[in-house]
C-alpha cells in the first residue's frame, strides 16, 4: 500500500470577518455551514449574500460531516511550494449530504480503494494557530 | 429583437511565432510590437490605421508604448480564452461603428524567462477565496482541476486513459507537419501511458507544453476588408459563457460552459457541427479537448472517448482538430487562445501547406480560460459562407 495523506506543508488558509465563524468552530472540530434564511439553502463557500436569492440574512448551522466522493486526483509530483512538494496525496471534491461541495484531502484511505461515489466523513488536521482544517476519510455506508 | 454579428467584421491579418527550441529571442513589449507589426503587414495596414486595441493586462499601457491613441479599448482577461473574447468584442464594436481596425496581441516567454531568471508575469493579487478553500489542499495548478474533470468523466461515462491518450497522438500527427512545432516526432498511445503520471489520471503527455510564443490578429469591417490584400476571414458567430472561477464551484465537472456558448455561436453563424471543416479547440490537456467535442455537439455527452478512437480528429479524419499541433505539441505560453484564431484564419485562407485541410470554409476557434471556467467560441468563414 502506498503511504498517502495530506501535502507535507500546508498553505494556511487566511480568514475574513465573514468566514471567521467557520474557522473558529474548527478549533472544536465542528464543521459549520451557512444557510440562507430567505431560500433555506446551504451555501459554500461562506459569503455575505446568498448566491441563489441574494438574501443577506445567513445563519450558521452544524453540518453532518458526511458526504461522498464527487471526484479526485492523486498528486504524484507536486513541485509547487503551495502543495508541499511531496506526493502522492489525494485532493478531492466532496459532496456533503447537505448539498454543497467542498475541496479537501482524503486521508486514511489506500490509493487503490479510492472510488467516485464512496462514502466519506470529516476528520481534522490541526493547524499551527489552533484552527483545524477539514479533511475527509472513508466511512461505512 | 434578435441581433447578430454575422458577416459584419473580418480578420484580415494574423501573425504568430514559436520555435522548436521552445524559446524566442524577443520578450515583453518588443515581442508584442513585432507581432502587431507582422499582423498589420499581413493585413496591408499600418499602426496609423489602428483605432482599437486589445490586451489581457492593459490595452492602455500597450497603446501608449505603440504610440496608438485608440477609441476602442479592451483589457478583458479570461485566461486562455481571452483572445476569443477579444474577437467577439472587437466584432461587436466594429459592427456597431465604435471603431474600424482592432488589433489583439499576446506574447509570453515562460521558458526563456525561467532560463534567464526573469520574473514571470503572473502573481496572485487581491482577495482570493481559493487561498481559503482550495490552496491548503495542495491541488497542483493548472493540471489538478483538469485531472478531477477527467476522473469524473471516466467514472460517469467509462472514458479510458487510452482514449485521452489518443487525442495527444492525433494532435502530434498534426504537429509533425508544422515546422515551428516544439515536438514533431510521432508518439503512440503506449508512449502517453508510459509518460510519468502527474495529477492522476493525467500523464505528462496528456498535458500542454510550456514554451515561449506570441501572436496577433487584426480585425476590420467587412466593407474595408474587401480592399485589403488577403482573403477576408469573416466572423460568422461569437459567444462567451462562464459558470465558475474555482474548480470546486464548477456545477458539473463533465460539462463546461462551452455547452452554452458553443451552440449560441453556431446559431448566430447559422452552422451545424457537421458544417465545421476545422476545429481549433483549446487543448490545455487531453481532457479539455474531449470536453469541447461533446459540449460543442460534435458527439453526444459521454461519447467523446469512442469519438476520438478512430483517428477522427487527426490528419485524414472527419473532424480535423488542432491542425497546428495544438497546445499539446505546437506551443503553449500560458494563454494559448490566440493561436487557435491564427491557425483557423490560415486554414480558411488555404495557407497551411502540408497540414492544409482541403476546401476548408468554416473553422471554429473555441477558447477555454482559467480552470474550465470561461469558454468563448468564434465561428469563422470564407467569403463563400456569407
Amino acid at each position: 500500500m502506498t503511504e498517502q495523506g495530506a501535502p507535507a506543508a500546508r498553505t494556511e488558509p487566511p480568514a475574513t470577518a465573514t468566514t471567521a465563524p467557520f474557522w473558529e468552530a474548527t478549533r472544536e472540530r465542528r464543521l459549520l455551514l451557512q444557510w440562507c434564511s430567505g431560500c433555506e439553502r446551504p451555501i459554500f463557500y461562506p459569503r455575505e449574500e446568498c448566491p441563489y436569492c441574494t438574501a443577506t440574512s445567513l445563519r450558521w448551522r452544524p453540518a453532518s460531516g458526511r458526504g461522498s466522493l464527487y471526484t479526485f486526483t492523486v498528486e504524484h509530483r507536486a513541485p509547487s511550494p503551495l502543495a508541499g512538494g511531496k506526493g502522492p496525496y489525494v485532493i478531492a471534491l466532496v459532496d456533503l449530504d447537505e448539498g454543497v461541495r467542498m475541496m479537501a484531502n482524503v486521508v486514511n484511505c489506500p490509493l487503490d480503494s479510492l472510488e467516485v461515489g464512496m462514502p466519506l466523513e470529516v476528520t481534522w488536521e490541526q493547524l499551527p494557530d489552533g484552527r483545524c482544517l477539514p479533511l475527509f476519510q472513508p466511512r461505512e455506508p | 429583437m434578435a441581433r447578430t454579428l454575422r458577416g459584419a467584421a473580418a480578420i484580415v491579418g494574423v501573425a504568430d511565432d514559436a520555435s522548436p527550441t521552445g524559446e524566442l529571442e524577443l520578450s515583453g513589449r518588443a515581442l508584442e510590437a513585432s507581432m502587431i507589426d507582422a499582423a498589420l503587414a499581413d493585413a496591408g495596414l499600418g499602426r496609423g490605421d489602428v483605432d482599437g486595441v486589445c490586451h489581457t493586462t492593459s490595452s492602455v499601457a500597450l497603446a501608449e508604448y505603440l504610440g496608438i491613441h485608440p477609441t476602442f479599448t479592451e483589457s478583458t482577461h479570461t485566461g486562455g480564452s481571452s483572445f476569443e473574447v477579444h474577437a467577439e468584442h472587437a466584432a461587436a464594436a466594429i459592427a456597431t461603428g465604435l471603431c474600424d481596425v482592432v488589433v489583439s496581441v499576446y506574447g509570453a516567454t515562460p521558458r526563456s524567462d525561467r532560463r534567464h531568471g526573469r520574473p514571470g508575469a503572473w502573481r496572485p493579487v487581491g482577495p482570493n477565496p481559493a487561498a481559503e478553500w482550495e490552496w491548503p489542499y495542495g491541488l497542483r495548478m493548472p493540471m489538478g482541476p483538469y485531472a478531477m474533470a477527467a476522473t469524473r468523466h471516466m467514472a460517469e461515462y467509462g472514458t479510458t486513459p487510452e482514449q485521452l491518450a489518443k487525442i495527444a497522438v492525433s494532435t502530434r500527427q498534426w504537429a509533425s507537419m508544422n515546422p515551428k512545432a516544439r515536438y514533431r516526432e510521432p508518439i503512440t498511445v503506449d508512449d502517453v501511458l508510459a509518460s510519468p503520471l502527474q495529477s492522476s489520471p493525467l500523464h505528462l503527455l496528456d498535458c500542454c507544453l510550456v514554451t515561449d510564443g506570441a501572436g496577433a490578429f487584426v480585425m476590420t469591417s467587412a466593407e474595408r476588408a474587401d480592399d485589403l490584400p488577403r482573403p477576408p476571414v469573416y466572423v460568422l458567430g461569437a459567444a462567451t459563457a462562464h459558470d465558475h472561477m474555482m474548480i470546486s464551484q464548477m456545477p458539473d465537472l463533465t460539462r463546461t460552459p462551452g455547452a452554452v456558448c458553443g451552440p449560441a455561436a453556431f446559431a448566430m453563424a447559422g452552422v451545424k457541427p457537421s458544417d465545421v471543416d476545422v476545429l481549433m479547440g483549446y487543448d490545455s490537456f487531453t481532457i479539455t479537448a474531449l470536453l469541447h467535442l461533446e459540449d460543442l455537439g460534435f458527439c453526444a455527452k459521454g461519447e467523446g472517448g469512442p469519438f476520438v478512437e478512430d483517428d477522427t480528429i487527426g490528419p485524414g479524419g472527419s473532424l480535423p482538430m488542432n491542425t497546428n499541433g495544438g497546445g499539446l505539441s505546437y506551443t503553449h505560453p500560458g494563454m494559448y487562445g490566440m493561436f487557435l484564431i491564427v491557425e483557423a484564419v490560415r486554414q480558411l485562407r488555404g495557407e497551411c501547406g502540408a497540414r492544409q485541410v482541403g476546401g476548408a470554409e468554416v473553422a471554429v476557434a473555441h477558447g477555454s480560460g482559467m480552470v474550465l471556467s470561461v469558454m468563448s467560441t468564434i465561428v469563422l468563414g470564407t467569403k463563400d459562407t456569407l
